[in-house]
């Protein structure tokens, strides 16, 4: 597939911004090292042109920004790109109504599997300065090894690797893609299928030594595009659950299951919470396995697939399996 | 200083793990993380830890006291038994900075118990960076990686290990395993050149011209109303990551939790960033994340000098740069803030 | 006489019972001077879609060594369908909690009809007797609960 570049991207966003189609941008902003690229939004031409990259680093899915530039107060539209797995988000949040498609103008945009901080910094441990993606080639500038060269689809993170997202919202235009069916890949569940494999006490041995590292940042919920209560739970001093640091085991697994159970059926899996997690718990192993189980038990499920979908949780056929019934078809161990 | 003369550090872990527990750096699927010292476990000298040794001094959570209810009258129990020595290993120069940070927050007067306990319990053992990486800028706090302090600050070249005794709680446990360790002079040829080779390092890095210009305690009137806030802030999620990977971060919250047999009192880890954080019957005063996030560079930057001696509450271990999901961090704001005057 | 732990061991049970269905089915099973097990603590709630995940999450916490929900059965539900969304929430809450290692035989929904006394005994009866063998629920466990 033709990958769109920076310069295609910030023309027509600067086309869009002049012609007063839209009032402001939400695109990626330029780091210190090139990798460390942070969301932003864009309302002049001037920082637009000078600090708006769109390269191999821009894996912030950006969707989520979309419940604070574009609801009722919004003046104006906001420009957004998505990438294939931002749409799928992007629909989920507007099933939700979390924002105004009027006050959006989207553009959907191709993408090739993107890098993030810990996957690069996983590369090499010794100061990267910089890296650049030329072709399928990721060079990094370290301090202390020179140059190091890799390629991009070997060192992509399993997100990436594993992806099979479609191309899924209703974009007002597109750059180098079209929209698509998702297409899925043979590899997405063999994490969670190696996990089922296992008894219950190697399943319970591995997240307890993942859920332990936990330092309870809630960086996984707070990236999550389709968490968004006003009042999450565990903010909420009247929901009984309130804590800020988990105190025991106990307290880790509540929080991680009610995480993943909040967002069953409406997981988009776009791995965000993965990626952001500073102390690499695999949590989307955990999500997968929900959106795997939902397709066993009550028929293949795309969250995010389309606007207006109603969600397995909040639906029911009278012929559904029983609760007792494995959905992975395995025997107790 | 004393001299270790081996590369394989081994016979000098079991000697010093004799005295007392000894933790240092070994390497995960998580970066390099502390882990104590039994046979079989290897030093990482790799990359700093992912988390600071802060939480060897100020736990993530804690419980401070119990209460049971027995009939009408509640009895109040505090099972804190004395803490035993512990040996640090592999510190940086950052991180023993850092403890320096959090002494003025829990000594000071009124001394926090807790922490004091354990704090005076430690011996740390300091390692000089060789290889700083590309997220590091101590020395713009004006540390020297190359000298890193503590009890014991030891310097490892390829064949040795020299280990130079800061205090008397150093010397003490030096002495204690000199049966390994021989004598050499206080300016030996390989410390000196090290030091050389790290500060000739330290002026390479990518952040080596970051400053403090522009911030500290007089800076507040300068820096509070700048709108550059609302750029730096207007992606941040809200999420704790950098206060809890942060060395120097001490807020915490105290709160009661109902066991169903009585009531256990603990502290935890709480962060500026929380929507939460020191709500009062009228409110968090902070009310939006903007205001949050500038509490946090503001306190760290303006407010911390500005009670403690001009002391600053970042050390510039870097490990924010590496854990933000947005990569928004502290020296994003120093150079977008930092060195001029509101124009 | 030597005391084997296993069997000494006792269980504690909660079970959530819906109001129309479950609940009188109980009633009718003690109506009827059917014994089952001291075990089961009963929570009587207004249909069984009232229990949130967290309920059994806390359950668990707090001591519970299996967690039984009872509610109408398919297609009888007071409020006509509460209980479709119970088996729904269900099957997804104990595949997550099964995939995290804790015992899948310590939750169970059963369906239970207000006419249905003997099945309710039957039912606690045998569920006593599973969670009684998996011996004292560890894994779920708040341990600052424990006395």
């Amino acid at each position: 597939m033709q990958k769109v570049t920076q310069a295609q991207l910030v023309s027509r966003a600067r086309q869009l911004l002049d012609d007063g189609t839209v009032s402001r941008v939400l695109g990626w902003r330029r780091g210190d090292f090139s990798y460390d690229v942070t969301p932003a939004v864009f309302s002049d031409t001037g920082a637009l042109e000078r600090d708006f990259v769109f390269d191999v680093f821009c894996c912030a899915n950006l969707s989520k920004y979309l419940i604070r530039e574009a609801n009722n107060d919004s003046k104006g539209k906001t420009l957004i790109f998505l990438k294939p797995c931002d749409s799928y988000a992007f629909n989920a949040l507007l099933t939700e109504h979390r924002f105004d498609r009027e006050k959006v103008y989207a553009i959907g945009i191709s993408c090739g599997g993107m890098m993030d901080v810990h996957t690069t910094n996983a590369l090499s441990p010794d100061g990267i300065t910089g890296a650049e993606c030329e072709g399928d080639t990721l060079v990094l500038h370290t301090l202390y090894d020179g140059d190091r060269s890799y390629p991009l689809p070997d060192v992509l993170p399993e997100r990436c690797r594993t992806c099979g997202h479609g191309h899924a919202a209703d974009c007002d235009e597109w750059m180098a893609c079209e929209k698509t069916e998702p297409d899925e890949h043979p590899a997405r569940y063999s994490a969670v299928d190696t996990l089922e494999t296992m008894t219950e006490e190697e399943r319970f041995a591995f997240w307890q030594e993942a859920f332990s590292r936990c330092i309870r940042c809630n960086a996984c919920r707070d990236v999550c595009p389709v968490c968004t209560c006003e009042k999450c739970v565990f903010d909420n001093p009247k929901s009984g659950l309130e804590n800020k640091a988990a105190a025991d085991l106990f307290e880790e697994q509540m929080f991680h299951i009610i995480r993943a159970y909040h967002v069953t059926g409406r997981c988009v899996d776009c791995g965000e919470c993965s990626r952001v997690c500073p102390q690499r718990i695999p949590l989307h192993l955990l999500n997968r396995k929900m959106i795997l189980d939902i397709n066993r038990s009550w028929g293949a499920y795309t969250a995010g697939a389309e606007v207006g979908q109603r969600f397995p949780l909040v639906d029911y056929r009278t012929d559904d399996p029983e609760a007792s019934v494995r959905a992975d078809g395995r025997d107790d161990k | 200083m004393k001299c270790y003369p081996h590369s394989d550090l081994t016979a000098l872990f079991e000697a010093l793990s004799q005295t007392a527990p000894l933790y240092l750096p070994t390497e995960s699927d998580n970066g390099a993380v502390y882990t104590k010292y039994a046979a079989g476990v290897t030093y990482s000298a790799s990359s700093n830890t992912r988390l600071s040794p802060k939480s060897f001094f100020f736990p993530q959570t804690e419980d401070l006291v119990k209460f049971r209810r027995e009939g009408k009258s509640v009895s109040v129990i505090d099972e804190r038994t004395e803490p035993e020595d512990f040996i640090l290993f592999g510190v940086r120069a950052c991180d023993a900075k850092s403890i320096d940070v959090l002494d003025r927050v829990f000594l000071s007067a009124p001394a926090d118990s807790y922490y004091a306990a354990r704090r005076d319990h430690v011996i740390l053992m300091t390692m000089a960076c060789t290889r700083p990486a590309q997220t590091c800028f101590c020395h713009a706090f004006g540390i020297d990686a190359s000298d890193p302090g503590g009890d014991i600050a030891c310097y490892r070249t390829e064949d040795a290990l020299y280990l130079d005794g800061c205090t008397e709680r150093g010397q003490v446990l030096l002495d204690a395993c000199g049966a390994i360790l021989e004598d050499c002079s206080d300016d030996h040829a390989a410390v000196t050149e090290q030091k050389q080779l790290i500060r000739a390092r330290t002026e390479r890095l990518p952040l080596a011209s970051l400053t403090t210009d522009g911030f500290g305690a007089d800076a507040l009137d300068v820096l509070f109303d700048r709108p550059e806030w609302e750029t730096l802030s207007e992606s941040c999620l809200g999420c704790g990551t950098c206060t809890f990977v942060c060395p120097t971060c001490q807020c915490y919250d105290i709160r009661d939790f109902d066991t169903g047999h009585g009531i256990c009192r603990y502290r935890c880890w709480d962060s500026c960033m929380y929507s939460e954080f020191t709500k009062m019957s009228a409110g968090q005063p902070r009310t939006t994340q903007m205001q949050r996030f500038r509490q946090r560079f503001l306190h760290k930057l303006v407010y911390f000098p500005a009670n403690n001696d001009g002391m600053f509450g970042c050390v510039g271990c870097g490990r924010c740069l590496a854990a933000c999901p947005i990569a928004m961090n502290i020296t994003k704001v120093m150079n977008m803030l930092g060195g001029k005057e509101e124009s | 006489m030597q005391i084997n732990e296993q069997n000494d061991f006792r269980p504690t049970v909660v079970a959530f019972c819906c109001n129309w269905c479950s609940y009188a089915g109980a009633d009718l099973a003690g109506n009827n001077r059917l014994s089952y097990p001291a075990d089961v603590k009963i929570i009587r709630v207004p249909c069984s879609c009232r229990v949130n995940p967290m309920f059994l999450l806390r359950a668990f916490g707090r001591g519970a060594d299996g967690v039984i929900l009872c509610g109408c059965h398919p297609g009888d539900c007071h409020y006509t369908t509460g209980n479709y969304f119970t088996r729904r929430r269900m099957t997804a809450l104990f595949s997550m909690l099964s995939y995290l290692g804790i015992e899948r035989q310590r939750m169970r929904v059963e369906w239970v009809s207000a006419a249905e006394g003997a099945k309710f005994a039957a039912v606690m009866k045998a569920f006593c007797e599973t969670v009684r063998e998996l011996g004292p629920s560890r894994r779920l466990e708040d341990l600052r609960c424990r006395k």
